[in-house]
């Protein structure tokens, strides 16, 4: 799948034949990985090329990466996504608006209510829709509980990567209690489709709020239990500081969004600079660190889970009794607009663009996903690292493939 | 009787070693490993096969003597073949010298029960014998044509190589106490002294065990088997038997560096206060029981790392060999050497060692933990966490 | 919260909502049809003006619908507007490229560029009308953001850009024929090469022309 193999004349024929060939559009050629020619001399620096992936236990998902190596040392990384590519975007056009819900579970689909969530802010907004406030409350629970389970999931298999397996054990038994309040909820784990457009499809069954307030309770002290094993250790230190700097200004340059951008000391969040639902009236703090590295980054997420605990409890404290729908349409027929939302998901700034015409199908709707984006800037931090910390940096950027190759 | 001779007892002893040893690691070290590990994990480990899981080691090893044997295609065949059992050898050598239970004559013959073979450099032939133990995963990373392979195999054998240093220096500042290689004498020293030589080889017993650590591979010295990066190193083209090879090789190294350790530090078969008359029950347990309860101490530490630490990093890991554990260990020798000399003739410097260093570890105990109270607090105040009232 | 409009995530600056009891709204405002949002001409904003300042045919013209200026401009010129945007008004994070296929409109595409500016907390979406083969500058040297997303709409809508770096597919694999979110690309696939099972897909491509069970999306 690379892209140095030289072209014959007769796929050069072929190539012309359709409209898929850069030399034909009159584009000089993409820059290809150099490939030593002649054989090495003692003096010659042996680079190899190693493939990292698409099988590979720590990648997260089919992600190839394309190393250059000098012994150790990564020279050059050129990851090559689209493995997972299932084409959703074509399919949202195919589909009316609410049956698009469920593909955007499949994108994130470790944290899929914030798909969801911001599939629907997207055509409520196109619709002009009020959502009452129950629905509000209720659906910042839920895209909460998704964020723990998403920050649960990263600090399993970030520790795993690492060598640390006992936390991944201990996060996957909370998550398991977070996916049991999902399966109470909307009969499913893991692809929720748990919210439509004007509201959410069902209203909370009898004790979930109990058990989610007994929960959320016990959850600080299990982070504690997270931080014990991690925070301070002597190892983790050593392998997560100073591995993968990036300043918040090269960040934004890069339009990494989410944790990394905040552990680089860009306090932003959505959820705060442009609330949503009713996030600003909830009391949480937006964790910052500012050095930048693998270590802060760590820092910052295991804070958002405490600062997710907290803003749970809030909601539950708000609730109150109401509708969980808005006055919504029979068939959500949009004008023929354009319009953007975006939501804080774990991973980043999740929006969704979507034009339409006036029919009850989207004309286009565009994922823009924070994983993509994020993964762009892998190679700039992956710069000057050895092979181990290339593990630790696809763990820190927390990517999703579903997200990445939509 | 009369054909048991010396020789031949000790051609059985080796048998009833190499027999004994590796089924013990099939059945009792991997279940207790992976059970241990379940708990620690808040999870049980396997519990299927046989009453509580306890013949899972039977259930691994029909498994691995059955799997397919698979060579790559372009692979050293002969190398690929030889690997496994260069990793296994040396280890299960190193079993011959060491002193499971008192060196007690049987009957008129005059052969040690406890020990197959109680050279009067047993020291010095375990640190040659763990040596040789590199070639098995070098040659086995190299043999299998495969980059990763060949990555994992050059990062053991630098490991191996940079941490048999610090080994052999931690062991020197012990033979400065017993002025003597044999295991045997080891022991029976530190019976004389009434003194376990963990007390002023403090530094050197930690010493020893990391590097021991180091030297088997293990966490948080498995870089060049870490799952998550190079998808089992060296190990990756291995099934089947020559993979049981590589396997039970690790494990008997193991055992091997805890045997050691308790022969070394921890006063052997002996039992803890021999002398108070208040604890004469301790020795209902034989000495070779209290040999294998101190080994299985160390073994559950071994097990314990594994599911605590991080993984180093490989410079991070060649840094604490080279720029951290040889100056210690060098420093260390230097210190036992004082303690000794300053008390010519009779031990009690060696007393005084013991009480500075144990003092220099509680304090230093108290202090990691103070540090780590107040960082905890640092960090939950920058970021409050709960619910304002 | 709940006010009179739906809280817009990316507004402008937050409208003054009136300090009704949340329960009272809450109940009331969402059993209202919902409102019809209109959307009116921007030509006056500030942020179009400031373009127009800068580059005078640039802007062609400008919308805004639900809070969210729209700045349709001409192909020529979206590098420098995005550099101007960049450098004068501060809009320093790209948030997206990509593209829209209107197939029977001449020129077909619409590549519609998303910025934001932290110290205005507010969005702009830059649009350019493109022409079936014509190339679009590329922003990447101005936005590193942009590099990734100018693939995917290259890979995706066969959109050259101009002096892009490293204008390779990313989610298609090298050989792929055809640029999936064009709309005359059938959302059943074509041939693309790979030919696993020939009984089924015919060489030459997917359902072809004629046949009742090819679907094109409109």
């Amino acid at each position: 799948m690379s892209d140095d193999k030289p072209i014959s004349e007769a796929e050069k024929a072929q190539a012309i034949r359709t409209a898929g060939d850069l030399e034909a559009a009159g584009l000089a050629a993409a820059e290809s990985v150099p490939v030593s020619v002649h054989p090495p001399t003692l003096f010659d620096v042996q680079e190899m090329e190693l493939n990292f992936g698409p099988q590979h236990p720590s990648t997260h998902g089919v992600l190839r990466l394309v190393v250059r190596v000098d012994g150790e040392k990564i020279l050059e990384t050129k990851p090559d996504v689209g493995y997972l590519h299932r084409g959703t975007e074509k399919l949202f056009e195919t589909e009316t608006y609410p049956m698009g819900i469920p593909h955007t579970d499949r994108l994130d689909y470790v944290a899929a209510a914030t798909n969801n969530h911001a599939f629907c802010l997207t055509i409520e907004k196109l619709l002009g829709i009020e959502i009452p406030r129950r629905a509000q409350l209720i659906r910042v629970i839920l895209d909460e509980l998704q964020r723990l389970s998403s920050h649960l999931v990263w600090l399993g298999t970030s520790g795993i990567d690492l060598g640390a397996v006992t936390p991944f054990w201990y996060a996957f038994r909370e998550r398991e209690q977070i996916l049991d309040f999902f399966e109470e909820y909307c009969g499913a784990r893991l692809t929720l489709n748990c919210m439509r457009i004007g509201g959410l499809p069902f209203d909370l069954t009898a004790g979930w709020v109990e058990r989610l307030i007994e929960f959320i309770d016990d959850l600080p002290s299990r982070i504690d239990d997270y931080e014990q094993l991690l925070t301070d250790n002597r190892i983790w230190k050593k392998r997560t500081v100073g591995v993968g700097v990036i300043s918040g200004e090269e960040c934004i340059e890069w339009g990494v969004t989410g944790p990394v951008l905040r552990g680089s000391g860009v306090e932003w969040d959505l959820r705060r600079a442009q609330p949503y639902e009713c996030y600003d009236e909830l009391d949480f703090a937006i964790p910052t660190r500012v050095n930048g590295d693998t270590y802060d980054r760590y820092i910052v997420r295991v804070q958002e889970m405490r600062q997710s605990a907290r803003i749970i409890r809030q909601c539950v404290d708000l609730l109150a009794a109401g509708e969980i729908r808005g006055k919504v349409p029979r068939v959500i027929k949009p004008p023929a607009e354009e319009t953007y939302a975006s939501i804080e998901s774990p991973k980043g700034e999740l929006g969704f663009y979507c034009v339409s015409n006036g029919t009850n199908r989207p004309y286009r709707m565009h994922v823009r996903p924070p994983s993509f984006i994020n993964l762009q800037a892998l190679p700039r931090l992956a710069k000057g690292h050895l092979i181990s910390d290339l593990v630790a940096l696809i763990g820190t950027i927390d990517i999703v493939l579903g997200e990445v190759d939509r | 009787m009369k054909f048991l001779t010396p020789t031949v007892l000790t051609y059985l002893k080796v048998v009833i070693l190499v027999a004994v040893v590796p089924a013990i690691v099939g059945f009792v070290i991997v279940l207790a490993e992976r059970r241990l590990m379940g708990f620690m994990q808040a999870r049980l480990g396997p519990n299927r096969v046989g009453p509580k899981g306890l013949l899972q080691g039977v259930a691994d090893l029909v498994k691995l003597v059955t799997k397919e044997d698979i060579t790559p295609a372009q692979a050293e065949k002969a190398v690929h073949f030889l690997a496994p059992v260069l990793a296994v050898i040396p280890s299960l050598t190193a079993l011959a010298v060491i002193p499971f239970g008192p060196a007690t004559r049987i009957g008129r013959v005059q052969t040690p029960l406890w020990v197959a073979a109680d050279v009067n450099i047993g020291l010095l032939f375990l640190l040659a014998i763990t040596s040789i133990g590199v070639y098995g995963i070098i040659l086995g990373g190299w043999a299998s044509n495969n980059k990763y392979s060949l990555l994992g195999g050059l990062r053991s054998a630098a490991q191996l190589i940079s941490y048999e240093v610090p080994m052999g220096l931690a062991l020197v500042s012990v033979l400065l106490m017993t002025r003597s290689l044999s295991m045997v004498e080891i022991v029976q020293r530190q019976g004389r002294l009434q003194l376990w030589f963990i007390f002023p080889g403090l530094l050197a017993f930690f010493l020893y065990f990391v590097a021991g650590v180091a030297e088997t591979n293990r966490n948080p010295f498995d870089l060049p088997e870490a799952e998550s990066e190079l998808v089992s190193g060296f190990n990756t083209e291995y099934s089947g038997v020559k993979f049981a090879f590589f396997f039970l090789g690790e494990y008997v190294a193991m055992i091997v560096i805890s045997c050691v350790a308790v022969t070394v530090f921890f006063g052997g078969w002996l039992p803890p206060f021999p002398h108070v008359a208040a604890l004469k029950f301790l020795q209902i347990i034989p000495p070779f029981g209290w040999f294998l309860i101190k080994t299985a101490l160390f073994l559950f530490c071994y097990i314990w790392f594994r599911s605590t630490f991080p993984r180093y990093r490989f410079d991070q890991l060649m840094a604490l060999g080279w720029k951290w554990m040889i100056p210690l260990s060098l420093a260390n020798i230097v210190i036992v050497a004082l303690a000794i000399l300053a008390t010519p003739g009779r031990s009690n410097g060696l007393f005084v060692l013991s009480y500075i260093f144990g003092g220099l570890f509680i304090v230093m105990f108290l202090l990691a933990k103070l540090r780590q109270k107040l960082a905890r607090r640092e960090r939950l105040a920058a970021v409050p966490a709960s619910v304002p009232e | 919260m709940a006010d009179e409009n739906t809280p817009p995530p990316d507004a402008g600056p937050p409208p003054p909502a009136p300090a009704t009891p949340p329960a009272a709204t809450g109940t009331a405002a969402h059993k209202a049809p919902p409102k019809k949002v209109e959307a009116t001409d921007a030509s006056a904003h500030p942020w179009v003006a400031s373009i127009r300042a800068a580059l005078p045919d640039a802007v062609v013209s400008a919308k805004e619908f639900a809070k969210q200026v729209t700045v349709l401009v001409r192909r020529e010129r979206i590098a420098q507007v995005a550099r101007h945007l960049k450098d004068a008004e501060d809009f320093r994070y790209c948030v997206d490229v990509t593209a829209v296929d209107w197939r029977d409109r001449q020129p077909r595409f619409d590549v519609v560029y998303h910025f934001y500016s932290f110290s205005k907390n507010d969005r702009i979406r830059v649009k350019c009308a493109v022409a079936d083969g014509e190339e679009v500058p590329s922003i990447s040297e101005v936005f590193l953001a942009a590099n990734w997303s100018e693939r995917e709409t290259w890979d995706m809508f066969g959109i050259p850009f101009a002096g892009h770096p490293d204008l390779r597919r990313i989610l298609t694999w090298d050989g792929f024929h055809g640029y999936p979110l064009r709309k005359d690309f059938p959302v059943e696939g074509i041939d693309t090469g790979a030919a696993v099972y020939p009984e089924e897909w015919p060489e030459g491509g997917g359902p072809a022309k004629d046949d009742p069970n090819r679907k094109v999306v409109s």
